[in-house]
């Protein structure tokens, strides 16, 4: 068993074998990060350039550690240190770097569908860290090993996900997921912040927040960026709190044993409260820590895929 | 298609013969005071360890803990093989820092798969001593390696496949030798 393609580019089109097969992979890598020598020597001699052309704290390192625990050598390259500044094309990046014979690019632009331009153009195994509002298939690997975690499965599982749908990838990439696996999603938010026809992903839409998360078993919070709030998609942040904020009162509407998320980084107060971002049922720093291991399994079912390519 | 020639080497009541004997002997050679483990790699040394602790069991009262090996992150041929092998979880539940070890695995062939799980169990700390315990010595060698008990040696040819079968996996405990099988080579 592996993965069809050589590159991981978005969720859109992966079939449930092989998102199950990353996610039992990634079994096996979390307990490498509970051991007191967070190191194998798997991608030895293997070279991994971290493309990242919008800023990210977060995935970078994340992805940054999966490396260095598989024993690959990671290489930062950044849009403040690349030569975009001097005017160079994106292609032309992209030769540059596979000049130096990588054996991954682990990329994130601001334009949908960057990586997919490269994976046609590049010898090497490309990662989507993100590319603009399209997708992060990482992170919904990540988000749906910590369901599996802790709700054992997807089948019927009544997920939501509230916020700003319109410019989250993370949104995108989880309803594809997340449907794909046999559950059941929700999406909600203002209706300037819902993007047109996104039921047709096969999510159901509301724009209320009380019955989004009525009976659901799994919250999802999105992060609101104050920018959109400059650019009139709603009034204030304390309107958005009022209307779409998660916290302890509205979060008794959903099942006795749901779970809430959040992809981070989370503004307190305003999509989530501290009280429910902070309790017992919160598992957004599991996020963090399964997110290691998602990276470790991806870039190791890569690794096969590549040297099939070469035999 | 001509069916392939296959004879049966071991049966339920030989593996039961060589688990016990290979449980006394494991406790006559014990070096030291220290706590005894055993380690099975995945898949089929498992079930053998599992085996092997409860004679140790019979044998002396005492349970040595049984820990379970996956050896797929420290293989030397990942980047030659296409499908990687399914990664499931190192499962160690006792601390290997100055414990005597006993890995345990079904059939030592070229001796790379007990390579590879010295290296994983480094990894995990520093055992006191290491041995290694094997239902089926099958030759071939390609690294140094050499088993401190042997449930049986088989004298193969490379061509030929050693197919170990036990209850818990495969409904019955066989071992079975085939003949020239263009299939993939047993580890």
């Amino acid at each position: 068993m592996r993965l069809r393609s050589s590159h991981l580019l978005g969720i859109d089109g992966m079939e449930p074998d092989e998102i199950s097969l990353i996610l039992e992979t990634a079994e096996g890598f979390a307990e490498i990060g509970t051991r007191e020598i967070k190191k194998v020597p798997t991608l030895r001699g293997k070279t991994v350039i971290n493309f990242f052309v919008e800023n990210s704290t977060r995935t970078r390192s994340s992805f940054e550690l999966a490396e260095k625990r598989l024993s690959a050598d990671a290489l930062n390259f950044s849009a403040s240190t690349s030569s975009f500044s001097k005017g160079e094309t994106l292609l032309d990046t992209l030769q540059n770097l596979e000049a130096m014979s990588p054996d991954f690019i682990v990329m994130r632009h601001s334009q949908p569908g960057a990586p997919h331009f490269l994976a046609r153009h590049a010898n090497c195994s490309i990662v989507n860290a993100g590319d603009g509002a399209h997708e992060h298939p990482t992170q919904a690997l990540l988000d749906a090993y910590t369901i599996r975690q802790s709700k054992g499965g997807f089948d019927g599982l009544k997920v939501t996900i509230l916020g700003d749908i319109l410019n989250s990838r993370v949104a995108r990439s989880n309803v594809y997921l997340l449907t794909t696996m046999g559950a059941q999603v929700t999406v909600c938010g203002p209706p300037t912040l819902l993007p047109f026809a996104i039921e047709r992903l096969g999510c159901r839409v509301t724009h209320e927040i009380d019955k989004a998360l009525a009976g659901a078993d799994v919250v999802m919070c999105l992060r609101i960026q104050r920018e959109r709030m400059e650019s009139g998609a709603f009034p204030s942040l304390r309107e958005y709190a009022a209307l779409f904020g998660v916290n302890a009162r509205r979060f008794e509407l959903a099942e006795k044993d749901a779970i809430v998320m959040h992809p981070g980084p989370m503004n307190r107060g305003v999509e989530i409260t501290s009280d429910v971002a902070d309790g017992e049922r919160s598992v957004i720093l599991d996020q963090v820590t399964n997110g290691v291991a998602v990276r470790m399994a991806v870039l190791y079912l890569l690794t096969g895929e590549t040297s099939e390519a070469a035999a | 298609m001509a069916r392939r020639k296959s004879a049966r080497l071991m049966d339920d009541a030989a593996f039961a013969t060589a688990l016990r004997r290979i449980a006394h002997e494991i406790l006559e050679n014990k070096i030291g005071t220290q706590e005894l483990a055993i380690v099975g790699i995945r898949t089929r040394g498992v079930p053998i360890a599992e085996r092997l602790a409860g004679a140790i069991e019979e044998i002396s009262g005492t349970r040595p803990q049984v820990g379970i090996l996956d050896i797929n992150l420290y293989r030397d041929d990942l980047s030659l093989i296409a499908d990687h092998p399914v990664l499931r979880k190192t499962e160690i539940p006792f601390d290997v820092d100055a414990t005597g070890l006993v890995l345990v695995d079904d059939v030592l062939f070229t001796g790379r798969t007990i390579r590879a799980a010295l290296d994983a169990l480094m990894d995990l700390g520093r055992p006191a001593w290491v041995q290694l315990a094997v239902l089926v010595d099958r030759g071939h060698r390609e690294v140094p390696i050499k088993a401190d008990y042997v449930g049986k040696n088989i004298p193969t040819s490379r061509e030929q496949r050693v197919d170990v079968r036990i209850q818990e996996t495969d409904g019955r405990d066989e071992v079975v030798v085939v003949d020239g099988t263009s299939g993939e080579p047993e580890r």
